[in-house]
């Protein structure tokens, strides 16, 4: 059964045993715009908490989607390169952007569950 | 602005009451989207009628038996020669033909004008024009207007239906339909279209009679930025700036061939001087290849990897269907056609430099 958490930087994350799929928040892309172009990572990269995985592109301006935590990227989601506005329509759900394999499971302690990221966004 | 509050704009009740999120521009708190987003935003623009509070941006009043010879010191305009309600886009120079801001000036009359300047420069602006108004018999009057714009194919047949006749207008004229108001047909989205200065009360009833028209939409600052990166129109302190010029700024079309030789304005010398010479950079069209956007900043090269050049304006052009950007090229490169690449966060971008605008311009020539 997979668990999902939040970060303050707004994604989030739903963990089936060691691996983490990734998105933002349906806050975040509101927060965002249209998108039109999404940015992705190589299989493969391995990536440090806080390294910028993913680079979100709406009509005006690029943002930084960073790894909540240090892992690989086993997947991403190619179905974004065609119709970026997925994140904006399926944020949460087909508007995923990657999935990692992580290093050390221990870290997700330090992230939110759905309440405490209710509260950081007010 | 340094150190100023953040302005608010009169109707910023009406916005908030539209659900627009807000953002700063120029020092002004500003409607940057509405529920719609950017991309309906736009398209609702080229399709029906967007309606723009543009109220951040300035109109002076330039009056008086001088103001003709003012405008023409001021201005690298034949301001005798405008007839009256004829439009002009013109500069304000400095002497070395640097880009100070870039105007819209109106003949209201045989002595009265009207200076529409940008936001971020108003200021400067203002102060700019007094100190040669002194050498002048004229008068520079600051008006304290909101001002709004009603762009696109439908926006003559919305007007009209508001109450407002203007027909007679054709693109870049201008008059004073009413007391205290300011209308010309003109805008910043390459659609045919209105400006309208006009006093807060008379804003808000016509902004009430516009938005009951189903065709009519509020538009942000997002796709106002994208509509006119389309249009290939230049934003201030972007694509054109004190360190370019009208040559480099490839617009000249805006600078009389008559006043080139011997025009007396400021900045007159200088821009000889490079006339002669020829332009060192041009700005240019830039059509990023694939999806991904090429921003402002961006650093542009050749096949060989040699500076080329930079990017000024870059976005997503919704109506274009891919990306677009304008920048400066070194002036061997600027033939359209030409390949180059532009630095996107480490990786190559091709571009290919590009004729503007992207989207045709629907303006009512008459």
């Amino acid at each position: 059964m997979a668990k999902t958490y939040f970060t303050e930087d707004h994604e989030w994350l739903s963990v089936d045993g060691n691996v983490a799929t990734v998105g933002i928040t349906d806050y975040a892309q509101e927060q965002l715009g249209d998108l039109v172009f999404v940015d992705l990572p190589e299989v493969g990269r391995k990536l440090a908490k806080g390294d910028t995985a993913v680079v979100v592109e709406s009509v005006k301006a690029a943002s930084d989607v960073y790894a909540p935590l240090d892992g690989e990227i086993i997947e991403v989601n190619g179905a974004l390169s065609g119709d970026p506005a997925l994140v904006n329509s399926a944020a949460t759900t087909d508007g995923w952007l990657w999935k990692m394999k992580l290093a050390d499971e221990s870290q997700l302690a330090g992230l939110l569950d759905e309440a405490g990221y209710k509260a950081h966004i007010g | 602005m340094t150190g100023d509050a953040t302005k608010t704009l009169p109707l910023e009740d009406l916005h908030q009451a539209a659900g627009a999120k807000f953002g700063t521009f120029a020092g002004w708190s500003m409607p940057v989207t509405y529920p719609a987003g950017v991309m309906k935003e736009h398209q609702h623009t080229r399709e029906h009628v967007g309606l723009f509070d543009i109220s951040h941006m300035k109109l002076f009043a330039v009056s008086g038996a001088g103001a003709t010879a003012l405008l023409t010191r001021a201005c690298p305009i034949d301001a005798e020669a405008l007839q009256v309600s004829q439009s002009k886009l013109t500069f304000f120079l400095n002497e070395e033909a640097g880009i100070l801001d870039d105007l819209i000036v109106t003949r209201l009359g045989a002595d009265r004008f009207m200076v529409v300047a940008n936001a971020g420069n108003a200021v400067a602006d203002e102060a700019h024009l007094k100190a040669i108004a002194k050498d002048f018999d004229a008068k520079v009057e600051p008006l304290d207007r909101v001002f709004l714009a009603i762009q696109g194919p439908e926006a003559e047949a919305a007007l009209a239906k508001a109450g407002i006749d203007g027909s007679s207008l054709t693109f870049m004229h201008g008059f004073e339909p009413r007391p205290n108001w300011f209308m010309s047909r003109s805008g910043y989205t390459g659609e045919d279209g209105f400006e309208i200065g006009l006093p807060e009360a008379d804003a808000r009833a016509l902004v009430a009679r516009l938005l009951a028209d189903e065709r009519a939409m509020w538009i942000g600052l997002a796709a106002r930025d994208s509509l006119r990166l389309e249009a290939g129109l230049c934003l201030h302190g972007n694509d054109i700036s004190p360190d370019t010029d009208p040559v480099s700024g490839a617009l000249m079309w805006a600078v009389p061939k008559e006043i080139r030789a011997s025009g007396t304005f400021i900045g007159a010398e200088a821009l000889r001087a490079i006339l002669e010479k020829g332009a060192g950079r041009k700005r240019v069209g830039l059509k990023p290849e694939g999806r991904q956007p090429v921003r402002g900043g961006a650093a542009l090269f050749d096949a060989d990897g040699n500076s080329a050049g930079i990017v000024t304006s870059g976005g997503f052009g919704p109506s274009a269907g891919h990306p677009v950007a304008m920048g400066y090229v070194s002036t061997p490169l600027a033939k359209a056609g030409t390949k180059l690449f532009a630095d996107v966060r480490g990786t190559k971008v091709p571009v290919e430099v590009s004729a503007l605008p992207f989207t045709p311009h629907r303006y009512r020539k008459g």
